[in-house]
Formats: structure tokens, C-alpha cells, sequence
């Protein structure tokens, strides 16, 4: 299957800046790779484009790139799938600019040979014979290779910005960060350790060397894995077991971002009633009376009475106290893995751009960013 | 809202008529990563071995706690009995984890010679094929799936029902895809050229390769270099006579997907994407002629106090807040409004799909507050999907 676009692919990335970037001081100062995992289902995505906001504000530019084809930022910011091309999706505020790319293994290949070894013709006839099949799909490791190899190029692409006159010229980062969409937690060290998935292929040669490059970047201080959890069993799971297979292989932790954290709407007394399942039923029944709430609905047949509405309230109550209870010793967990910790609240309403804003205001506020 | 919007009119469906039915040999759990799906896989195990059939379940990469529940503390490729079930109709449940590793492994020792095996399996590409290739999962689950039926079917007291968990895979549909697509590069034109050489046993032959297979295999030995290309060629050397084989159990899988005995429930959570790859999956499905049962609805939110409405709860609140009345009250309709609200989110978006797929049946399964530890949980679960 030809994908579009895979021959005479051009290779565009964005315009050269005319004005220079504010200074930005934050607990990742100097981190221009960050990488953002997390298990399924946690909003690793909605993190990772919250993240690549914030790090574009006071005149930066960010890459915010994805790995698995799922086309997951086109679709947060209502933009059609991107193209094998790094395409501008937002505005920071400050003037900064987000970038997106959706990283295609074969594209990235075809990217790879072209900057390597100039195939040009040779290249499209790997393809015919089902050789870029093999190296993207079949051939173990290399596709990861590939993929974020295409990242390593754009962390480490530089841009000239001719000297004006009395001036030097200035040459510095195309992006001042490029924050990666990973694959999930489940699959985040494989994923990374492309040089030990390669290293028991190829001993020598071009591939092993360019596997020894990222593996370089992606363990300095230059890089920064994120973990996206929510206050739950199974993915904090997860993030303490990442935390540890990451650590073991040298690749460098960030921080850990809670995700889709709720508001407390009870006080502390109440909250503790409700997980004890002892709140008082009768302040609940004056409660609604003084609101005017709980009737008879002819309408619906629904039993709304003060008694039945209580009831309910109290059961929800006593779900919610069970539901915080648990919160409180998951967040235990994270908090004992000791990394920098950001929360982020739930948007009960669904992500569009304006709460994306909203979340990387928070993560800025919280020095995430 | 018109009536069609009302996400009660679409057909419900029945899980217990499902696993009661012997016709119903396989069941597939499939959906996104974070659905569910292991716990949905292991509850309808469980249920339908305490209404009394003989069921084996397979899981991927189930959760620590899940596993333990189930008594799969050692990870060894072969079903246990699981312990603590209700047996009173007869029934029984086996579970095992899938060992990618070990099952590719197996395949090959089952199907070459023992010269040819040892061969195979200390190949550094075979090495690196059976334990990292993005494919292998799916295709072991799928290869796993076809030994468990086959060796059901061997004996009259095995198991007469088989449920089986996807892996989590980067899409969905790669468990599809993956068999056929191994089958199609391992009888592929590529793999074609690169064991030329090795098969004739000499360079000689190379002469008489048209000059684009010659560069074809310039560049690959330029780019991967020659040792890579070397270990790629004995591997298909070794593997030749296994070809047809391979094409052979992937066909075998595909069909065995579609047989009348195969059910497919696709788990959701009423979240955006989910929903969004459960709508490729059901299209999927009825593309490839595969049975759909339904759709599994999991972690739906919904409350005892369904007649309040959001709007009516917080004007409530804020009234009690302005009147400093029972601060109690006003926490507790907040609570209800918050519900409520991604209750209706929820709704929203389950109502879209099923605008989408009139005909797809569905079962809902409310969120809970915590995990499942054990097989009382599973139990609830199994019979929140009857709708029991």
C-alpha cells in the first residue's frame, strides 16, 4: 500500500523566526525533548498538546509530534489529519506557535535515505520491491528507530538567521522544544530503548550508529519522559512500574502530570461523613426544603420527593466518598515516587482549543512549563 | 430530542442468551487500550462457567490484581483452573496469559525438523522477530486462539467455549491485520529476493538477477549492513519450508473469525476516542464479514437521582450558598450536578453512535468506584453485562 505523498516528499518546516524567544524559567529549563506517556485512556495526548502550548508562550515555537498513525492531534485541534509535514496549529500567547507532525515510519524512512545516502530513484524502488514494507512493519526495532529518529532530527535541526547590519548572525534551534505523543505506558521502554532493540540485530553499520544518537539524546538532560496518570488503580499502576523500567534502562524521568483531577465540593467534615457513610440525613432533607427542591413529577412518573431525592444524594455521596478515599491513597503512590507532580483538573464539558488553553495556563502556573 | 436520539430504543444485548447458546464457541473481546477489556474478557469467562459451560480464557497482558484474582501469578503460555468457582452446573474456567515468545517458539518446534528448529531459534533475526516485532502479539494471540479451539474441539470434555482478549495495540484492528501481514511478507517478493542468494549457496547467481534486484539487495547490505542481511538470509533460509505453513495458519485464523461459532463484542468506554475506534471496529467487522454480538458500554456514569437536573442542582446550591443554608446540601447537589453532567456527555456521545449503527445491540456496565480485586467483582461485573 503506497501511502500519499510518499515520493517527491518535501521537506518543509517552518519559515525562519525574525524575533527571539523570551527566556522561560520553569522546573524543566533546558529539557528540549519531552516526551509524554501515560496508560490509555488518561488523556496523554490532551496532556502532551497542553504541554507543547505552554512551552510555545513569549515567542516560542514548539513541535508537538505523534508516533502511532492515530492522527489524535488533528482531531484535539479540530484541524483536518495533518499531512507528513509540520503544519502550524495554534498560537501561544506572546506571539509563539505550535507545530504538529504526525511522524509516518515510511515517510520517515524515505526522509532517512534521502538525508543519508541521496537515493532519490534507487529509494522509490526499495519501495517496489516491498523493502520499505519490511523495514517499517517487519524488521524488528528499525521502525521505532525511525520514528524517533524523525524526533531526534527536529529536536536537533538549527536555523541561520542572516546578520543584520552591526550584528552577528545568529544561528539557534528551529524549536525551542518538541514535545512527543508516546506510545502508552505499557509500551513506552521498548519503545525508547531502540538501541537495545537494534544492538542484537545490527552490530555495525549506519543503522546501529544512528540508533547510538538518539539513544544519546533521548538519555541527557536534554530530554524529560512524562507521565500521565489519573487517580485510579491501574494506571497509577503503571506510572510507578514505568517509572522504574525507565530509571533501570538511564532514560531520564520527568514529571508526573494527575490527570482529570476532581474539584472537592464537599468540606473536609463532610467528606469525611461521606466516606464513613454517616452524613446527617436530616440537614439534608432541611437542606432541599429551604432550596425548594424534590417533588412529585407528573411528567416522568419520577419520584422526586424530598425523602427519595435524599436518598439518592446520599447514595451518590457515599460513592463519591468511596471514589475520594481511594484518590487520596493513589495520589499517596505517585507522591511517593517522588518527581515533580502537576495536576490538572477534569473538563466535565470534553477538550476543545479554548480548555487546552486553560490546562497549559495551569501547567505553566505550576512550572511544568 | 426526537425519539431516535433516545439512547434507550436501541436493542439490547443479551449476554446470557449469548453464552448460553452452544452455538457460541469463541467469544472476541476487542476495543481500544483502557476500556476494559481484560475485565469484561475475564467476567463473561467467569459467568458463563458458572451457568455451566467448560470455558477457557485467554489474556493478554492482564492487570497485576486481575491476574492474581484469577490465580495467574506465573506467566507459562498454558491454562489453569481457576479457583473458587461456582461449579453447581457443571461448568469450569481455565485462564492463561499469553507468552508471545514462547508460542512463536512453539510454532516453529511443532513445524521444522529439530535441526531446522535449533537453527531457527538461535537466529539473532528470529530472536529479535519473536520477541519485538510490533506484529507478533497479535499474531501469537490469534495463532493461541487457533490451538486452543483446535485442542478444544480434540476432546469431547475440553472446552466448549473460548474467550479471548485483543492486545493493546497501537489501532484496534492490528490483531487483524497482523497474521496477514506476516503471512504476506514471509511469502513475499522482498523476502523472495533476499533468500535467493543464500538458497542457490552462491553470488554467482547473482549474474543472472536482473540489475534492480542487485540494487535493491546494494542498498539494503548499504544501509543495514552486511551481518543484518546475512542473519535476515538464514532465517529465511531455515524458514523456507515453513512458507505455506505460515499462509496456511493465517488463512485458517481468518476463517475461523468468521465461522458461525465466532462472536465479536466490541468494549467501549462513552469517551471520544473509544467510541471513535469501536465505530471503526464495528464497520470493520461487517467489512470483513466477521459476527458482531455488540457492544460492550463500560464505565457508563449514571445516578439514583436521574429526575434533578444539572442546571436545577446548581441553582439550588448557589441559593443554599447565598442564604448560607446547609453547606452539606449544596456539596452534595454539586456532586449531583458534576454527575449529571458527564452523564449527559456520556449519553451525547453514545447516542452519536448509535445514530451511526442503528442495528449494533448494546450492554451497558456502570463505572464503578474501584477496580476489580476478585472473582466477587467479576461476578458483579458479569452481571451488570447480563443487565441482571
Amino acid at each position: 500500500m503506497a501511502s500519499p505523498g510518499s515520493s517527491a516528499r518535501s521537506h518543509k518546516g517552518p519559515p525562519i523566526r525574525r524575533t527571539t524567544p523570551e527566556d522561560h524559567e520553569s522546573d524543566w529549563t533546558g529539557v528540549r525533548l519531552h516526551i509524554v506517556t501515560g496508560k490509555g485512556g488518561t488523556g496523554k495526548t490532551t496532556v502532551a498538546a497542553a504541554l507543547a502550548l505552554a512551552l510555545a508562550a513569549g515567542g516560542r515555537r514548539t513541535l508537538l509530534a505523534e508516533v502511532e498513525g492515530r492522527q489524535g492531534i488533528a482531531q484535539l485541534f479540530d484541524v483536518p489529519p495533518l499531512p507528513y509535514e509540520e503544519t502550524r496549529v495554534a498560537v501561544a500567547p506572546g506571539g509563539g506557535e505550535v507545530y504538529a507532525l504526525a511522524v509516518d515510519p515510511k515517510a520517515a524512512l524515505m526522509d532517512y535515505l534521502e538525508l543519508f545516502y541521496h537515493l532519490g530513484r534507487a529509494g522509490r524502488m526499495l519501495e517496489r520491491f516491498g523493502a520499505v514494507d519490511f523495514a517499517t512493519t517487519i524488521a524488528p526495532g528499525l521502525r521505532d528507530v525511525l520514528l524517533t529518529g524523525k524526533i531526534y532530527e527536529a529536536v536537533r535541526r538549527r536555523e541561520t538567521l542572516p546578520a543584520r547590519r552591526g550584528e552577528l548572525q545568529i544561528e539557534r534551534p528551529v524549536y525551542d522544544a518538541v514535545v512527543m505523543d508516546a506510545p502508552p505506558t505499557g509500551r513506552i521502554t521498548r519503545f525508547l530503548n531502540v538501541n537495545e532493540e537494534v544492538v542484537g540485530l545490527a552490530k555495525v553499520g549506519p543503522i546501529r550508529n544512528q540508533a547510538n544518537s538518539i539513544m544519546t539524546l533521548l538519555r541527557s538532560k536534554q530530554t524529560a519522559v512524562h507521565l500521565v496518570s489519573v487517580l485510579e488503580e491501574m494506571p497509577v499502576q503503571e506510572t510507578t512500574d514505568a517509572v522504574g523500567e525507565l530509571s533501570a534502562l538511564g532514560l531520564p524521568v520527568g514529571g508526573v502530570i494527575v490527570n482529570m483531577v476532581r474539584e472537592p465540593f464537599l468540606t473536609q467534615a463532610a467528606l469525611e461523613s461521606a466516606i464513613g457513610g454517616d452524613i446527617d440525613r436530616a440537614e439534608v432533607l432541611a437542606g432541599l426544603s429551604a432550596a425548594g427542591l424534590g417533588r412529585r413529577s407528573r411528567a416522568t412518573g419520577n419520584d422526586t420527593s424530598p425523602a427519595a431525592l435524599a436518598t439518592a444524594l446520599l447514595e451518590e455521596a457515599a460513592e463519591h466518598g468511596a471514589r475520594v478515599r481511594m484518590e487520596r491513597d493513589e495520589r499517596k503512590e505517585l507522591i511517593a515516587l517522588n518527581r515533580p507532580t502537576y495536576e490538572l483538573p477534569a473538563v466535565a464539558s470534553g477538550i476543545d482549543l479554548g480548555t487546552l488553553y486553560g490546562l497549559a495556563a495551569e501547567l505553566t502556573k505550576q512550572g511544568a512549563a | 430530542m426526537s425519539s431516535a436520539l433516545q439512547p434507550n430504543l436501541q436493542k439490547k444485548l443479551d449476554i446470557d442468551a449469548l453464552l448460553d447458546d452452544p452455538q457460541t464457541q469463541i467469544l472476541v473481546c476487542c476495543g481500544s487500550g483502557g476500556v476494559g477489556k481484560t475485565t469484561t474478557a475475564a467476567a463473561l469467562g467467569l459467568r458463563a462457567a458458572e451457568r455451566g459451560r467448560r470455558v477457557v480464557v485467554l489474556t493478554i497482558d492482564p492487570a497485576r490484581r486481575l491476574a492474581q484474582a484469577m490465580g495467574l501469578d506465573t506467566l507459562d503460555n498454558t491454562p489453569r483452573p481457576v479457583a473458587g468457582i461456582d461449579d453447581a452446573k457443571g461448568g469450569r474456567l481455565d485462564a492463561m496469559m499469553l507468552d508471545m515468545k514462547r508460542t512463536f517458539d512453539e510454532v516453529i518446534e511443532t513445524h521444522a525438523t529439530p535441526e531446522k528448529a535449533a537453527q531457527l531459534l538461535a537466529n539473532p533475526f528470529y530472536q529479535a522477530l519473536s520477541s519485538s516485532f510490533a506484529g507478533t502479539q497479535e499474531y501469537m494471540a490469534m495463532e493461541k486462539l487457533g490451538q486452543l479451539r483446535a485442542q478444544a474441539e480434540g476432546d469431547p470434555d475440553g472446552w466448549d467455549l473460548v474467550v479471548v482478549d485483543t492486545p493493546p495495540s497501537r489501532s484496534a484492528l492490528d490483531f487483524l491485520d497482523a497474521p496477514q501481514r506476516l503471512g504476506s511478507f514471509l511469502d513475499g517478493r522482498f523476502i523472495r529476493i533476499l533468500s535467493t542468494p543464500a538458497r542457490v549457496g552462491g553470488r554467482a547467481y547473482l549474474k543472472v538477477m536482473s540489475a534492480a534486484v542487485g540494487t535493491v539487495t546494494g542498498l539494503m547490505t548499504k544501509i543495514l549492513g552486511a551481518q543484518v542481511l546475512r542473519d535476515v538470509q538464514t532465517f529465511v533460509a531455515a524458514l523456507d519450508t515453513m512458507f505455506g505453513g505460515f499462509r496456511e495458519r493465517a488463512d485458517a485464523t481468518y476463517k475461523l473469525l468468521q465461522a458461525p461459532g465466532t462472536a465479536f463484542l466490541v468494549v467501549a468506554a462513552p469517551e471520544r476516542d473509544a467510541l471513535r475506534e469501536a465505530s471503526y471496529f464495528v464497520e470493520r467487522l461487517a467489512a470483513e464479514r466477521m459476527p458482531l454480538a455488540g457492544l460492550v458500554l463500560n464505565r457508563v456514569h449514571s445516578g439514583p437521582a436521574e429526575g434533578l437536573s444539572a442546571e436545577r442542582a446548581l441553582a439550588a446550591a448557589e441559593d443554599l450558598d447565598d442564604s448560607g443554608e446547609s453547606a452539606l446540601t449544596a456539596g452534595l447537589l454539586r456532586i449531583h450536578a458534576d454527575r449529571k453532567r458527564l452523564s449527559e456527555r456520556e449519553q451525547g456521545l453514545a447516542s452519536r453512535f448509535f445514530q451511526a449503527h442503528p442495528s449494533v445491540r448494546v450492554t451497558r456496565v456502570p463505572a464503578k468506584p474501584q477496580d476489580v480485586h476478585d472473582l466477587d467483582g467479576l461476578r458483579v461485573i458479569g452481571g451488570d453485562l447480563a443487565g441482571a
